[in-house]
Parts: C-alpha cells; sequence; structure tokens
C-alpha cells in the first residue's frame, strides 16, 4: 500500500501501482497491464465524455505504465487536451506526460503550442512556469519558432516573477541550444548580462547558466558580463558563510553560483588589468579556503568547497598566464592524490592532466611521479587507476621516459582487460616518442607484444617495422632480438609477424653467427608456420621468397616447402597462390631479377604515427566505431603504415607478381622525371577543345586524392597498373604553375598517348589553362612531364579535368580525373592582431557573406594537422585571437585577375562530439560557399 | 542532433533499484526510446557492478556519469565531459534532500507511488538539465503552493467512485 500519499487523491492509481506490485510474475504483471489498457482505451472511446479527473487519472496511469517500460501508443490526445484545463492538477499531468512522452517531432506539436501560447498569456506564474518547462523539455524546431521570440520578453519584462525569470532564462538556453539560428539577439542581451546583478541569486543562477552558453558562441555581445561575473564572485567568495541564507550549501556560499561564474569565466581570456586583479584575488581566497578546517565533517560540505575549487583550478588552467597560481594549483592537486576520498583523488589525477600540459606546471606536476605509480599500483577502482594511466602519459617527457614506461608495462601484465589496449597504444606512442636509444624502443615493443600480445594492434606492430625499416642504426639488434624472442617455445603470433618481417629484410645481418644461420633463421620461423592465421602465414611465405634472395643455400629447402601439397593446393587461394607464384619466381628469375624485385624496402615517409591517431580515435566519443570509419582508417593507413602483404590481395591480380612482394602500400611519391622528349611533332593538344562526351569517367579514388591535394601541392594524383600520375605545382598571387608527371608501369610502350585538359563551360571563362603537348609515345618504365600554366581570372567552383588517352597493348585506355586546380590555391595568407580580426569579421556579417558547415569529423582531431592543414590551404593561421584557444582563426586574400577578395575563416573542433563548425566570411557569398565546402572536406 | 545540442548540460538523470528497476527517468536531449531504453539498460548494469567504496563518477561512452547510492536507490546523472563531478554529486544529494523534506524521511515506496509528484520535485529544481534554483526553500514552497492550487480544486469524491466502480 502506498507508504504516503500527501496531498493528492488518485486512489486508482495507487490501487493500481499496488497490484502491479503484487503480481507474483512477469507474465501476471503483463497481463494486469494488459487488463488496463484495455480499460483505459474504452473508457477514452466511450461514449460518455470523460471528467477531467478521470482523465488526469487514465493519463497518470499510462505514464506509469511507460515508466515501466512498456510501449504507449494512445492517450497524446487527451494529455493534450489536459493542457487546457483550468485546473492546475490537470494541466500539470497533462504537461508532465507531454514532457515524458512526447518526442520532439511529434505531429501534436500544433495543438501543444497552442495551449502554451495560452498559458504564457496567461500571466497567473504558475501557469507560465509549466509552459516554459514544457517548451524545455520538448525543445523541438517549431517550438523554437512559436517561441523563440517571445521568451526574450518574458525573460527582461521588469514585471515578471523571479521565478518565472529563473525558468524563462533556462527554456531559451535550451531553444538556443537546439536552434541557436532561432533565437534573435537583440537590446535583451544586454538585459541579460545585468541579471548578473539581481537581488534573488536563483536568477542570477539561471541566468549565469544562459549567458555561459550564449557566450561561446557570440563572445563580444556578452563581454560585459566579464566583469559582472568577477565581482559577483568576488562578494560571494569574500561572504560569510551564512550570508547567502538558503544559498549556503552546508556553509558553503553559493556553490553552484560560484561554480557557473567560474565556467562563464572559461569562455574568455583572462580580463583587463583592473578586473584580473580581483579575479586573481577571488582565486587565491579560493585556494586559501581549502587549507582551512572543515566546518563541517559532512562530505557534502567538503564537496562542495572542492567544487569551487576544482572549477577555480579549471579557470587557472584555461587562462594559463599565471605562473604562481599555476604551481599553487597544483600544490593542492598534489594534497588531493593522497585524500582519503576515492572520489577526490580521481579528480585529481584528471585535472593533473590538464596541468602537466602547461610549460609554468609540467616541472610541477612531474614532482608527483612516485604517488601517481603508486595508485596505479594499489587503487582498488579500475576507473581511478586509468586516470593515473592518464596522468601518467601527460606527464611523461624525455627525462622521465624510461621510468614511466617501465611501470606501464609492469602494470600491463595485472592491468584490467578493459584499459590494456590502451595502455598499449600509450606505451607504444611513448616508446616511440622519447627513444634517444632505439634498441631501448625494440625491447619495449617485444615486451609489449609478449605481455598483452592480443591487445596490440595492427597499427603498432606495423609502426615498429616502419622505424627500423627508416632507422639502419637499430636493423641489425632489431633481427637478432626478434630472433632471440622467437625462440620461446610459445610466442604470440603478432611477435611471428614482426620477426617475419624483419628477418625477411635484415636476417643477412645476423646470419654470420652460426647461431643464428639461415638455416636456424628459416627452421625457427618455419616451426612457427602451421601454428599461425593465414595472413600470418601469407607474411611468412613473402619472408621465404626474400630469404631465396638474401641466402641463395636455402633455396632448395624453401622451395620444397613452397612446392608441398599443403602449400600448392591449399584450400585458401591466397595461400596458394602465393606458394606457386613464388614458388615460379624462385625457378624462373636469374638472381639479378630476383634481387631487384626483392630489393630491401624503401624508407616510408615520415608521418603522423599511425598508433597517435588510434589513440585519439580510441579516447573519441564512439566506442563503437561503425563500418565507415573503419574503412576509412584503413584506407588512411594504406598511406600510414606497411600495409602487411597478406592484407592487400587485390594487388596480386596485377600482371607482375612482384607488385605485392614487398608488402608495400604505400607508393613514394614521383620524382621529378626527364623533361619530354621533344621532336617526332606528336599530336597538338587543344587545351579547350569540348571533348566532354568522349572524356571518360571520373576514375574511381580519384575524388578521395582531390581532395587531398586542396591543402598540398605536390603527390601522386593517380595510380592504376599501368599509369601513374603524380603533380607538384606552385602558385603566386592569381598565378600559377603545375607539372605533370606521368609514369608508365610497365614494360611495355603507351601510344598515342594524348593528355587533355577540359574546362567546362562554366569554368572556362573564370580560368585560363596553357600547356604543350607531350609525346605520344611513352616507352615502358618511361615518366614524361607536361608543364601547366594557370590564371585564375575570376572566382571559381569547379575543377578542371585531365582525360588521358593512350594505347597500351592492343586496347585502348581511357582515364579522367579532376585536376586540384582549386579557388584556395590562390590564395595568399594575411596576418592581423585579433582586433582588426573581429573588426573584419563584423564588417563581414551581412548574412550573405557568412557559410557555415557543421560535420563530423573524418580524420582523428589533431590540433598539429588542424594547423598543417589551414596553412596547406593557404590562409595565415592568427594564434591567439580566438578567446577560445582550442579554435583555429584564418584570414587571407584571394587573388583573381580581376579583384581580390578578401576571407575570414574560424574553426571550431568539439572534440567531445568528434565534431567541427567552420565558419567562412568572404565579401562575396559564392567565394564563401566555395572555400567552406573545400576546407569542410579536409577534417 | 544539431552540433548547439551539444551544449554543456545534463544529458539525463535516472533512478533506478538495487534489483535493477528504473523509478524514474529524465531525458534533457531528445534521445529515441529504442535509444533510451539501450542506454537505462546498459548504464545499470554497469554502475550495479560497482562495488561501495569505487569512486562516484565513471567514464561511459562519450559522457561522464556521477552517481550515488541512497538506501536501495540508485541516483545516476549523465553529464558532458567539462561538467563539474562535484557539484552534480552535490545536485543529486540536493534533489534526495528535497523528496525527503517533501515526503517526510522519503522512501523507495514514495517514489513508486507518488512518481509523478517525484517528477514535479525535480522539474522544479533543474530544467533542461540546469539547475533552476538551489534553494531548498524556493523549490519547497513551489511545490506546496502546487499542493494547496490541488487541494481547492479537488472536489471530494466517494471511496467507490475513485477506485472507478461507480
Amino acid at each position: 500500500m502506498p507508504a504516503v500519499s500527501k496531498g493528492d487523491g488518485m486512489r486508482g492509481l495507487a490501487v493500481f501501482i499496488s497490484d502491479i506490485r503484487n503480481c507474483k510474475s512477469k507474465e501476471a504483471e503483463i497481463k494486469r497491464i494488459n487488463k488496463e489498457l484495455a480499460n483505459i482505451r474504452s473508457k477514452f472511446k466511450g461514449d460518455k465524455a470523460l471528467d477531467g479527473y478521470s482523465k488526469k487519472k487514465y493519463v497518470c496511469k499510462l505514464l506509469f505504465i511507460f515508466l515501466l517500460g512498456h510501449d504507449i501508443d494512445f492517450g497524446h490526445m487527451e494529455a493534450v487536451n489536459l493542457l487546457s484545463s483550468n485546473r492546475y492538477t490537470e494541466k500539470q499531468i497533462g504537461y508532465l506526460f507531454i514532457s515524458v512522452l512526447v518526442n520532439s517531432n511529434s505531429e501534436l506539436i500544433r495543438l501543444i503550442n497552442n495551449a502554451i501560447k495560452n498559458d504564457l498569456a496567461s500571466r497567473n506564474p504558475t501557469f507560465m512556469g509549466l509552459a516554459l518547462h514544457c517548451i524545455a523539455s520538448v525543445g523541438s524546431r517549431e517550438m523554437a519558432e512559436a517561441f523563440a521570440g517571445e521568451i526574450p520578453k518574458v525573460l527582461v519584462a521588469g514585471d515578471t516573477m523571479d521565478s518565472v525569470k529563473q525558468s524563462a532564462a533556462l527554456c531559451l538556453l535550451r531553444l538556443y541550444r537546439t536552434s541557436s539560428d532561432l533565437v534573435p539577439m537583440g537590446d535583451w542581451t544586454s538585459r541579460v548580462v545585468h541579471l548578473l546583478n539581481d537581488q534573488h541569486l536563483g536568477v542570477v543562477t539561471a541566468a549565469t547558466s544562459l549567458i555561459t552558453t550564449l557566450a561561446q558562441k557570440n563572445p563580444e555581445e556578452f563581454k560585459t558580463s566579464v566583469s559582472l561575473a568577477v565581482s559577483r564572485l568576488s562578494r560571494i567568495v569574500t561572504s560569510a558563510s551564512t550570508d547567502l541564507q538558503d544559498y549556503t550549501y552546508y556553509f558553503v556560499p553559493a556553490p553552484w553560483l560560484s561554480v557557473k561564474l567560474l565556467r562563464l569565466l572559461q569562455c574568455y581570456p583572462p580580463p583587463d588589468p583592473a578586473v584580473r586583479g580581483r579575479l586573481t584575488e577571488c582565486l587565491e581566497t579560493i585556494l586559501n579556503k581549502a587549507q582551512e578546517p572543515p566546518k563541517s565533517k559532512k562530505v557534502q560540505h567538503s564537496n562542495a568547497k572542492n567544487a569551487v575549487l576544482f572549477e577555480a583550478i579549471s579557470l587557472i588552467i584555461h587562462h594559463d598566464s599565471e605562473p604562481n597560481l599555476l604551481v599553487r594549483a597544483c600544490n593542492q592537486l598534489g594534497q588531493f592524490l593522497q585524500h582519503r576520498e576515492t572520489n577526490l583523488r580521481y579528480l585529481a589525477l584528471e585535472s593533473m592532466c590538464t596541468l602537466a600540459s602547461s610549460e609554468f606546471s609540467h616541472e610541477a606536476v612531474k614532482t608527483h611521479i612516485e604517488t601517481v605509480i603508486n595508485a596505479l599500483k594499489t587503487e582498488r577502482d579500475v576507473s581511478v587507476r586509468q586516470r593515473a594511466v592518464d596522468l601518467l602519459y601527460a606527464m611523461c617527457d624525455r627525462s622521465n621516459a624510461p621510468q614511466i614506461v617501465a611501470e606501464m608495462l609492469s602494470y600491463l601484465e595485472t592491468a584490467d582487460y578493459s584499459i590494456r589496449e590502451e595502455i598499449v597504444l600509450k606505451v607504444a606512442i611513448l616508446a616511440e616518442k622519447y627513444a634517444v636509444d632505439y634498441t631501448w624502443y625494440v625491447d619495449t615493443i617485444l615486451n609489449l607484444i609478449r605481455i598483452a600480445g592480443d591487445y596490440v594492434s595492427e597499427e603498432v606492430w606495423y609502426r615498429v617495422i616502419q622505424i627500423v625499416i627508416n632507422r639502419d642504426d637499430v636493423q641489425g639488434y632489431a633481427a637478432k632480438t626478434v630472433f632471440e624472442a622467437l625462440q620461446a617455445p610459445a610466442c604470440h603470433e603478432n611477435l611471428v609477424k614482426v620477426g617475419g618481417y624483419i628477418l625477411g629484410e635484415f636476417g643477412n645481418l645476423i646470419a654470420g653467427d652460426p647461431r643464428s644461420s639461415p638455416l636456424i633463421q628459416f627452421n625457427l620461423l618455419h616451426s612457427k608456420f602451421h601454428l599461425c592465421s593465414v595472413p600470418t602465414r601469407a607474411l611468412l611465405l613473402s619472408t621465404y621468397i626474400k630469404f631465396v634472395n638474401l641466402f641463395p643455400e636455402v633455396k632448395p629447402t624453401i622451395q620444397d616447402v613452397l612446392r608441398s601439397d599443403s602449400q600448392l593446393r591449399n584450400a585458401d587461394v591466397e595461400l596458394q597462390q602465393r606458394a606457386v607464384e613464388y614458388l615460379r619466381l624462385s625457378t624462373v628469375a636469374s638472381t639479378d631479377i630476383l634481387a631487384t624485385v626483392l630489393e630491401e624496402m624503401p624508407p616510408f615517409p615520415e608521418r603522423e604515427s599511425s598508433i597517435l591517431a588510434k589513440l585519439k580515435k580510441k579516447k573519441g566519443p564512439s566506442t563503437v566505431t561503425d563500418l565507415e570509419d573503419t574503412k576509412r582508417e584503413r584506407s588512411v593507413d594504406v598511406n600510414g603504415g606497411p600495409e602487411p602483404a597478406p592484407a592487400s590481395t587485390s594487388a596480386m591480380s596485377t600482371p607482375s607478381p612482384s607488385a605485392d612482394l614487398l608488402g608495400l602500400g604505400a607508393a613514394p611519391p614521383a620524382p621529378a622525371g626527364p623533361p619530354p622528349s621533344s621532336g617526332s611533332g606528336g599530336l597538338l593538344v587543344d587545351v579547350f577543345s569540348d571533348s566532354a562526351s568522349a572524356v571518360a569517367p571520373l576514375a574511381p579514388g580519384s575524388e578521395d586524392n582531390f581532395a587531398r591535394f586542396v591543402c598540398k601541392n605536390n603527390g601522386v594524383l593517380f595510380e592504376n597498373q599501368l599509369l601513374q600520375i603524380g603533380l607538384k605545382s606552385e602558385f603566386r598571387q592569381n598565378l600559377g604553375r603545375m607539372f605533370i608527371f606521368y609514369g608508365n608501369k610497365t614494360s611495355t610502350q603507351f601510344l598515342n598517348f594524348t593528355p587533355t585538359l577540359i574546362c567546362s563551360d562554366d569554368l572556362q571563362p573564370h580560368l585560363n589553362l596553357q600547356t604543350k603537348p607531350v609525346d605520344p609515345t611513352v616507352e615502358g618504365g618511361a615518366q614524361v612531364q607536361q608543364v601547366v600554366n594557370i590564371e585564375c581570372v575570376s572566382d571559381f567552383t569547379e575543377a578542371p579535368v585531365l582525360s588521358i588517352q593512350f594505347r597500351y597493348g592492343g586496347t585502348f585506355q581511357n582515364v579522367s580525373v579532376q585536376l586540384p586546380i582549386t579557388l584556395n590555391k590562390f590564395f595568399q595568407p594575411t596576418e592581423m592582431a585579433s582586433q582588426d580580426f573581429f573588426q573584419r569579421w563584423k564588417q563581414l556579417s551581412n548574412p550573405q557573406q557568412e557559410v557555415q558547415n557543421i560535420f563530423k569529423a573524418k580524420h582523428p582531431m589533431d590540433t598539429e594537422v588542424t594547423k598543417a592543414k589551414i596553412i596547406g590551404f593557404g590562409s595565415a593561421l592568427l594564434e591567439e585571437v580566438d578567446p577560445n584557444p582550442a579554435n583555429f582563426v584564418g584570414a587571407g586574400i584571394i587573388h583573381t585577375k580581376t579583384t581580390q577578395i578578401g576571407c575570414l575563416l574560424r574553426l571550431e573542433p568539439n572534440l567531445q562530439a568528434q565534431m567541427y563548425r567552420l565558419t567562412l566570411r568572404t565579401s562575396k557569398e559564392a567565394v564563401s560557399q566555395r572555400l567552406c565546402e573545400l576546407l569542410s572536406a579536409q577534417f | 542532433m544539431s552540433w548547439d545540442e551539444f551544449g554543456e548540460c545534463m544529458r539525463f538523470m535516472l533512478l533506478f533499484s538495487r534489483q535493477g528497476k528504473l523509478r524514474l527517468q529524465k531525458w534533457y536531449l531528445a534521445t529515441s526510446d529504442k535509444e533510451r531504453k539501450k542506454m537505462v539498460r546498459e548504464l545499470m548494469q554497469v554502475v550495479l557492478a560497482r562495488k561501495p567504496k569505487m569512486c562516484s563518477f565513471l567514464e561511459w561512452r562519450d559522457l561522464k556519469v556521477v552517481y550515488k547510492r541512497y538506501a536501495s536507490l540508485y541516483f545516476c546523472c549523465a553529464i558532458e565531459g567539462q561538467d563539474n563531478e562535484l557539484i552534480t554529486l552535490e545536485l543529486i544529494h540536493r534533489y534526495v534532500e528535497l523528496l525527503d523534506k517533501y515526503f517526510g524521511s522519503v522512501c523507495e515506496l514514495d517514489i513508486i507511488f507518488n512518481f509523478e509528484k517525484a517528477y514535479f520535485i525535480l522539474d522544479e529544481f533543474l530544467m533542461g538539465g540546469d539547475v533552476q534554483d538551489t534553494s531548498k526553500k524556493s523549490v519547497l514552497k513551489a511545490i506546496e503552493q502546487a499542493d494547496l492550487l490541488q487541494e481547492e480544486d479537488e472536489s471530494p469524491r466517494s471511496v467507490l467512485e475513485e477506485m472507478g466502480l461507480a
């Protein structure tokens, strides 16, 4: 029976709830519910009109059933009817039902909106409160459209009751979050800022929430809130614990408001000196209070006090400008590291992570290393240990890397499964980043594989191979070490992969030692063969053929293995094909050819570690990667790491088996080739011939390569089995020059080789391209070059198409790719100060001048990479302009023959959501549009 | 889901029992029914598996979860990465105090039988995931006023009528 039934009399509801609770089984409960649903349905459908009370009761029952986890598909209309009741309780239940059950795209919104409109106009504060609550709960676009204009008026009207003001502020905040474009800025904003001075602390609290969110998007408009917030905060922190009466929480004056004010201040850079002094005083007071004896033993007291303290520390870190405060904050957190409250230890570890990245406090953070290592060993809660790992990672530098890496490795032996992979990635990154001695690096990674082989992802072992291949000082050591590691009777398959790869490349460096003679190396690897999965076996087969080249003396042994039925007739097509082809290669090819085909791997181009990318991704929002992402990541890896031979089956279908042998997906960029052989008066290429109909459909994948060239000028634009097209280009003002290199990858000549540049009718008036024809014959293995002179006449959107036709063997080949000549190539960077930037930004506030795009990050969100891309895009990267240091701001001028167009851009990453917002402002809509499109595709 | 929905605010609040029965749920960001059920199930499992002395915060999906157990009930809030964990913990406590004050040493049964009241109190306290008023007095005054209104306009009824038998 009901324990309490206060001020209420829906006994039918209480009886129903009791019945449900008395049900002995799930089936009985469902039966009872179905009976009730049938009853309610018949009441709602019945001829007899229901009175308000019954309607309320039934709607309330439906709500209860819904909260039990059952679906409710009727009753919405009755709930909407309750909204127009004059009885408060009926209205209240109606609104509750709607806020719990109606989602934002319901068809009923129009009816609901009508009821809300009436209640807002009623001037009855209780009704207004209910209506505002409902708007905030549903918060749909339709609601924003209907009320976003109205609510600011309610908020700032002189005669609005305080409680309604509070509701209105938070309601507006919610609408702003869902549909900021529908909330008009205007005179009301300055009046909202002044609510920070309101007498009623409840109003101030609600207003601060609203202002904080508005200020994030419109920092200029709400700049005056800074000094008001500081003085409010100062009044709170200096007040005696009883001054604020009901807003004092366990002897802490207004903790919620304090936290919110400190948060608001984090939207801005450190304020002007006058205000700054006062703020520093506040922050010092907060830090001092932490040292005072507690006014109460209750945990609520210390929690509230420390909530304010942590927020103050966040602000100190955000400003990152007062070394004194930073070090004090660090010391305070150091005390918390040893606190008996788990919560505080957790938060201290978390906060210190951000402190570690400030140059002022990095050293101070490092002094706590022993405590943090101890936490890793003794904390009983995995989420706390996780924070300790994060902090060790953040505080790591060259001086303490060996210790931290060693501790992480030893922790890994017993670490929770849930965090092993992340620790593996972190160790791998630190070992690489701080390796002075690459033998240490190799040892560390092999240890990783030994301790936690299952958690070592492909990125990690690709990377160790990349590094060994690029650094010849470590190759002998690596070969010796993997050879020794492979001696273990049971070793992880990842070790076999690394061992197979390294010995295949560098086994010769240790073959002089009779203990690791070629035959011993081979036998050792082959003893693991049968225990391995297909991809590893495929990799080992490649190692064997490399051995044939390195060590002619083991050739017969290896040929025997390749020739065995278990290889040649293997059920797996990949293994079978490798065995057949390698056996054939070892038989037919001369030593010279073999040596050329199986030449040592060329160094990998230096680029961002794919492990780092992986860690960033792991730390990102969705732990569940969808297929699309995985695919994308894969395609990145093709360029970022040595795609192991086994993974690329498509390459096996190339005419020559050599293509796959080296197991390298990344092709080195085309070197500058010899000048085109002159003479033989080849075909004249008509650059502007309108031969679009004869053009082949754009080559698959060319879109991707195209996007890659938006921020860079050199590289491989296109490659298939026959042809490689490389580019080198330079641009100055409105002119440019592009060198196109056509490489014949086959041993047969290309005849009638005709590249054509095509500008569509739309593009032609805006872009001038001039070039000379190339020699129509391209010898096998040769490369020819073509120069294109470019002139940008006026801004343009489309890209020209490069269409190539030639005869190869008996067949006619046709390739078309978009040529990456894009508007941003004619950018000249412009440096400017913050003030100038915002002044210009404001001048370009006409809606047609601004184009904005919000999109999901397609690549890991890395600050350095983003900076490089913005610079590569051509604009200047302006530091210390945006109040939020996480944002990027750029400026530049697009040069065309006819005019120059100033461009401002702002990129706001949201790591949490893995999204970006890009805003472009230029004097010309089409330019804003095109630049926004181009740049959006880069992240 | 638009960018702006990712502002700093509480995403949702759940009350559930030791036995994994959901007693109250409040969502501050439009979430589909299916997704809600999935999240509730998943999060309950995670929280119920935790031991008593563990810390009150955990990372879950892309959110931070702040929870506290009061007798048989777990109170659980999901907030954004930048939000203040400790103040959220006290927000839970303040809500429990409000319930306690209103019902007079509140227990799980009060919340089961008067779930609508539990919602009304929460709504007076939080709106759209943000604190509306932290003063206990203000919140309770608002609720009591509403109760008064209720008593005024409730006409007396016979017991039979109440039970739907009239």
